[in-house]
């Protein structure tokens, strides 16, 4: 062990020796090759898990029915009926518990999204019943007049 | 007597020699690599219809809400593009703020709030076109990614390990879609992830349920009975950037040459 060969080895043992073992304290056990190998799965395993936690917030119209079924059938019979309602409504997120949650958007912006008229030939805007913002009964909801739920129907009355 | 030197040295040597085997053996095992390997699960994949598309932007909100990427960031998982084509040959292309609030205006987003002008009888043709992350089967974005904070799921989902990035931006980089940014809140790499949490709950995706017009569909691959894939393996579809060899799993129906 007195040869100047052996010391320096010594150091570079040691140094080796001294990731290793930082290593083993901060990797996590689960860290490791997934299934699509080296290259493309090198993944702290775990993760997959609480990605698929995430809470979910748009429930569906399918959730809505339940409690809301005449405002459901309405819709399936309108116009609109492949619109969701969390789409207007907001997402569901805590309700019915916390009705609060729920933020409505009766703006014309909402509206004006699908029922600007854009004359785009071939596309399907181009066929939708659209009118221009800028000049249709402008500084009204589109609520006032049209019902959301089945816009065939009056809207709110003031 | 052993001396003090050689006591610090062999012990420093034993602790070495016995790190090295243990840590060495965990990095490839063989065994584990072949226990998590799940070949019978999904393999997730979507499909646009650029035809039927109207650019509501419905899709980009409640994505946005439901994957909480600040709304009002200049930011979003998932966003529409407008083209419009005038018989001039020119292409106009714009995207305002994602298309979050749809395109309720004609004029051309230029930037710095200014709106292009085109005259309907010049418009040759014009169409709406969704992105989002195409889930490559090879993501450059996960190769790149030094720390194994990006990966790829079985069922074929690109994940951020939020715990694990270190924020360097190679992934950014590397993706030739240009779908990953960084999130403002959490300060690392962000991207569509087909609404994992939904689709492995037997959900749709958040854009998939706010989309009225069935423009965005999400399917599993391995499944021969999924409409989704009946559509992919028998109709004409397309995908983005073929050339790049990443092999895109976002299949497009009706794609026009302006669209790269
Ligand atoms: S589209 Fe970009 S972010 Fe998505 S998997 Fe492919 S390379 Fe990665
Ligand atoms: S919700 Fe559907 S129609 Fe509306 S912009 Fe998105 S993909 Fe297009």
């Amino acid at each position: 062990m007195k040869s100047h060969v052996w010391r320096p080895l010594v150091v570079v043992l040691a140094v080796i020796a001294l990731v290793l073992v930082a290593r083993e304290v901060l990797v996590p056990a689960d860290f490791g090759i997934g299934a699509r190998g080296y290259m493309y799965g090198w993944h702290r395993a775990g993760n997959e898990q609480q990605w698929k936690d995430v809470k979910v917030k748009y429930k569906t119209a399918a959730f809505c029915k339940d409690c809301h079924p005449d405002k459901y059938d309405e819709m399936k019979e309108s116009p609109h009926r492949n619109i969701n309602c969390e789409n207007c409504h907001g997402p569901a997120l805590n309700h019915p518990d916390d009705p609060k949650s729920l933020t409505i958007d009766r703006s014309r912006e909402l509206c004006a999204r699908c029922h600007t008229r854009l004359p785009y030939p071939n596309s399907g805007r181009g066929v939708m019943k659209g009118i221009d913002p800028k000049t249709h009964n402008v500084g009204l909801d589109c609520v006032t007049c049209h019902w959301p739920h089945d816009p065939r129907k009056e809207g709110h009355k003031r | 007597m052993i001396s003090r030197r050689s006591f610090c040295k062999k012990s420093l040597l034993i602790a070495g020699g016995l790190a090295i085997p243990l840590s060495c053996l965990e990095l490839f095992d063989p065994k584990r690599l072949l226990a998590e390997k799940d070949e019978k699960g999904a393999r997730w994949v979507f499909l646009v219809d650029t035809r039927k598309c109207v650019g509501c932007g419905f899709c980009v909100k409640g994505c946005k809400v439901e994957n909480e990427v600040p709304y009002d960031a200049n930011v979003t998982r998932t966003w529409v593009e407008r083209y419009v084509v005038t018989k001039d040959g020119k292409t106009h292309i714009d995207s305002p703020k994602g298309a979050r609030d749809g395109f309720p205006n004609k004029g051309i987003d230029i930037g710095h709030g200014k709106l292009e002008e085109i005259k309907d009888e010049d418009i040759e043709k014009a169409f709406f076109v969704p992105k989002l992350c195409n889930q490559c089967d090879n993501p450059p974005c996960v190769q790149v990614c030094p720390v194994g904070a990006t990966y790829q799921t079985a069922d074929g989902v690109v994940l951020v390990d939020r715990k694990w990035c270190i924020g360097c931006g190679y992934c950014i980089m590397g993706c030739p879609y240009g779908v990953r940014f960084f999130h403002p809140v959490f300060h690392v790499a962000e991207k569509c992830n087909f609404c994992y949490h939904r689709i492995t709950k037997g959900m749709q995706t958040a854009c998939v349920d706010s989309c009225a017009f069935g423009a965005r569909r999400v399917g599993n691959l391995r499944d021969p009975e999924d409409p989704v894939t009946k559509v992919i393996m028998t109709e004409r579809v397309n995908v983005l950037k073929e050339e790049y060899g990443t092999k895109p799993q976002v299949f497009y129906l009706g794609l026009s040459k302006e669209v790269k």
